[in-house]
């Protein structure tokens, strides 16, 4: 309600919770009887008792469009406009803006108001939608007075499986909150269907996922990464093999926002791990359409296609993290997706040369998909705390764990050619000697996170010799 | 939230109404057309797919290859511009 609503003269504006308020309740009606006063309430109509103009805004319409902040709040209105206000109670200030002099001569000179209830962080957002102009540009769907919120959402089949947390106007208006980014900037178009995907939307399935705020600039730049071309996530969703994105965090973002690099990294029970994740993989459900049994076309699918996030350690590590890895500045935050299956242990507990423990490495990566399918592919290896110590000690690099592994994954054709170990699969005969490495030349990425204790590294499985999906990488932005 | 209140959810969808495509009516005949052959990449999708125009070819029936990027990746809006303008019928081979 603007201003001008208001006649000319003095407006009070109170409410009976706060103290200061019912401390002046004197001075109002000396105001009152002095001139023209209209006292606005934001709680309770009957505050002031016995006073004439006092005009309910317990819709908090008029305190709004006032910009109050405090209360009490006096303010002069001249010819509809605003001219002086005086905040809290100070003696001096209230009569500078009323004109009267001696107001509440008993009471101190100074207190403070309290907090108007427009700022009330349960109904300040609500308000922003209500009366501050904020629209959606989303189709809105109301739901009806005895449905079920929850169960709402899986009947529009909006849900990966799990319960989400109901769209509502607030909860996403809170989201964006998270964001600089315009609402209705457009990300990209999302296959399968192509549709557009903006902010907006993003803030919507990441408040289903159960994200905060704060969480929205890592999952925009994973949406981002997603629909970067060489990510194809068209065909990671189509494909009838295992994989699905992963979310692999690097830089400062992961300690503001809490993210696990530690104990049970690609486990559950983080936050902000477990919802980027599924907030990603809502919005390929939901804006692009990419649900299981119709473009998804997995034959088994796996746990991470919920949604697969976590954070590399990057404190603890004497290597350059991943996102230094693919070009990133150090101290810059950045997502890097990675089309990848589930988690392969790699269980040594014996090695302590780097020799033997990289040959248990590469031992346990010629078997991803199978141990005779060779050429192409590519793989992430979680390495842990104890497995990196060793290589730390005998100072090996980054740069030469890969060369090793990639070395060691490279065998005689003959080793895996068809019918060998009496197993079908395997390559057509070569020239005697040749050799066929497993990964692709840029096909090996290592990522440090863990516990401190155990001996145990995991591959994440890629996806096809073919390379169908490649590796991509985006800058967090506010 | 109570639950005598009407609540407003934002739809998180794409907004997408999916329209059913029609598909042009197979033709009567393949006599004076152009058959369009679309190899999407499979392995061993070419030998199934040289193997039809050959036979085509023995009929007098006129072909036009195209292919996709690759399994993973669809076609480029050029090929399927081409092949709406070139040719009136089309194969797509699947092989694994």
């Amino acid at each position: 309600m603007p201003t001008q609503a208001l006649p000319d003269g003095l407006v009070a504006v109170v409410k009976r919770d706060c103290p200061t308020c019912v401390l002046v309740e004197p001075v109002l009606r000396q105001l009152a009887a002095a001139g023209t006063l209209c006292v606005l309430t934001q709680d309770d109509p009957t505050f002031p008792e016995g006073m004439a103009s006092v005009i309910d805004d317990t819709g908090l319409e008029r305190s709004y469009g006032l910009g109050i902040e405090t209360v009490p709040t006096l303010l002069r209105i001249e010819q509809g406009r605003e001219t002086t206000r005086a905040v809290g109670w100070h003696r001096g200030e209230w009569e500078g803006v009323s004109g009267v002099r001696a107001l509440g001569v008993d009471l101190p000179d100074y207190r403070p108001g309290c907090g108007s209830l427009t700022t009330d962080p349960n109904t300040a957002d609500e308000l922003a939608i209500r009366l501050g102009g904020f629209t959606f540009k989303s189709r809105k769907v109301e739901i009806g007075s005895h449905e079920d919120e929850h169960e709402a959402c899986f009947d529009r089949d909006w849900s990966d499986g799990l319960p989400v947390v109901p769209p509502t106007a607030v909860r996403v208006y809170r989201m964006l909150q998270g964001t600089r980014r315009d609402p209705k900037e457009i990300l990209g178009l999302m296959p399968p269907d192509y549709e557009p995907c903006t902010v907006e939307k993003v803030a919507a399935n990441a408040v289903m996922a159960g994200c905060r705020p704060e969480y929205m600039p890592v999952v925009i730049a994973a949406v981002e990464a997603v629909l970067d071309e060489p990510f194809s996530i068209h065909a990671v969703v189509a494909t009838t093999m295992f994989v699905g994105p992963i979310v692999i965090v690097n830089g400062p973002v992961r300690k503001a926002l809490g993210m696990n690099s530690g104990v049970n990294a690609l486990g559950q029970g983080n936050r902000a791990n477990s919802t980027i994740g599924r907030a990603l993989q809502l919005v390929v459900r939901n804006v692009g359409g990419g649900k299981p049994g119709g473009v998804d076309r997995s034959t088994l699918g796996t746990p991470g296609k919920l949604g697969f996030c976590f954070a590399e350690n990057e404190e603890d590590s004497c290597w350059e993290p991943l996102s230094v890895e693919r070009g990133v500045a150090p101290g810059t935050s950045a997502v890097t997706l990675f089309a990848g299956a589930g988690v392969r242990g790699i269980v040594d507990q014996t090695s302590r040369t780097p020799e033997s423990l990289a040959r248990s490495f590469a031992a346990c990566l010629n078997g991803t998909l199978h141990p005779k399918l060779f050429g192409g592919l590519d793989s992430i290896v979680v390495i842990s705390p104890e497995h990196l110590r060793v290589f730390r000690e005998a100072g090996w690099s980054k740069r030469r764990f890969i060369a090793e592994l990639m070395d060691l994954t490279t065998v005689p054709v003959e080793d895996i050619a068809i019918g060998v170990g009496g197993m079908t699969p395997g390559m057509p005969p070569r020239e005697p000697g040749a050799k066929v490495a497993k990964f692709r030349q840029d096909g090996l990425y290592v990522v440090h996170a863990g516990g401190i204790a155990g001996m145990f590294s995991a591959i994440l499985d890629g996806w096809s010799p073919s390379s169908s999906s490649r590796i991509t990488t985006r800058v967090v932005r506010d | 939230m109570t639950m005598n209140t009407t609540t407003t959810l934002i739809d998180p969808t794409g907004e997408h109404a999916a329209v059913k495509a029609k598909k042009s009516p197979r033709p009567a005949t393949l006599d004076g057309i152009t058959v369009g052959v679309l190899d999407i990449g499979k392995a061993r999708g070419d030998v199934f797919l040289d193997r039809l125009a050959v036979r085509f070819a023995e009929r007098g029936i006129k072909v036009k290859r195209y292919a996709k990027p690759g399994p993973s990746r669809p076609a480029v809006i050029e090929t399927r511009q081409r092949m709406l303008a070139e040719t009136e019928a089309a194969i797509i081979g699947l092989a694994d």
